[in-house]
């Protein structure tokens, strides 16, 4: 699925990365703990998060995650939204919980990814 | 440090917000380089865990990237309190970190078993009241 597919999905409002709506993603990880993503992500393209920080944006650009979503409504701020644009980073904020917004994801057909 | 280009970078201990832009540097450097993504990556998550570990257990430091056809080395050296116990450091799960670093993401215990994971060579030097230095290298 695409992005855009996730955005459907989880009814997510764009924070910044409009651009990049019509890239792939395959797999998906959901993490408040930064340090288990810096562990054990491999190749997932796309983080659920309800931690809210610039090591969130920092974390996705050491790990080539390409989307990064704020569930519960969490709300970057003013830095964090001019670092993932200058990665090229898609922030995308959703109402849904962390279990609710993975599942629905699974459902649509996103993989946890290799283990 | 053997030849090569040599990045220097001074990582400020009182701003966690700025944590990692020293990684993020680097990455990009190497990107531009156009290494294997792999090799960025590697580097990248090796340094950033450093980077962040400068930061939040001993009030910054300074990195020092070398850059050469063959490796990569880093160098992390700061004047933290030191690692009383290094070996139980690289185990996974072990973490001094307070309850305020966990609220920030951070403190599972994982950063030092991953930078090894991620790298060929890794040396913690350690002097209590002193400093650490971490010194990890990754070949091309
Ligand atoms: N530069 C350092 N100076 C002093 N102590 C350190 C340093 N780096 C690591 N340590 C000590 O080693 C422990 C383990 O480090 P490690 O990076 O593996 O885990 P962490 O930083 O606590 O959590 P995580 O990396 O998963 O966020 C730390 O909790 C800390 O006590
Ligand atoms: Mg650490």
């Amino acid at each position: 699925m695409t992005i855009a597919d996730v955005q459907d999905v989880l009814k997510c409002r764009i924070i910044c990365g409009e651009e990049y709506l019509d890239r792939e993603v395959h797999s998906a990880c959901g993490a408040d703990m930064m340090s288990d993503v810096l562990a054990f992500v491999k190749d997932q393209a796309v983080l659920l998060t309800g931690l809210c920080n610039p090591q969130v944006i920092r974390t996705a650009e050491m790990m080539d995650i390409i989307c990064i979503i704020f569930i519960r409504g969490k709300k970057p701020d003013e830095d964090m939204i001019n670092l993932a644009k200058e990665r090229g980073i898609v922030l995308m904020a959703t109402g849904h919980r962390m279990f609710s917004a993975c599942g629905m994801l699974y459902s649509s057909g996103l993989r946890g990814g290799a283990s | 440090m053997g030849e090569g280009i040599v990045l220097k970078y001074n990582v400020p201990g009182d701003d966690f917000t700025r944590a990692g832009e020293a990684s993020g540097a680097v990455k990009s450097q190497l990107k531009q380089m156009q290494l294997s993504p792999d090799v960025v990556r590697r580097v990248a998550i090796a340094m950033y865990e450093g980077e962040i570990n400068m930061v939040i257990h001993a009030e910054g430091g300074t990195i020092e990237v070398c850059i050469t056809p063959e490796y990569i080395d880093m160098v992390l050296k700061d004047k933290g309190p030191g690692i009383p116990d290094v070996e139980k450091a690289m185990q996974a799960g072990y973490s001094t970190a307070p309850d305020n670093v966990r609220n920030l993401g951070f403190g599972a215990g994982m950063g030092l078993p991953n930078m090894k994971k991620y790298t060929d060579e890794m040396k913690v030097e350690t002097t209590l009241g002193v400093g650490t230095t971490v010194t990890m290298r990754i070949y091309i």
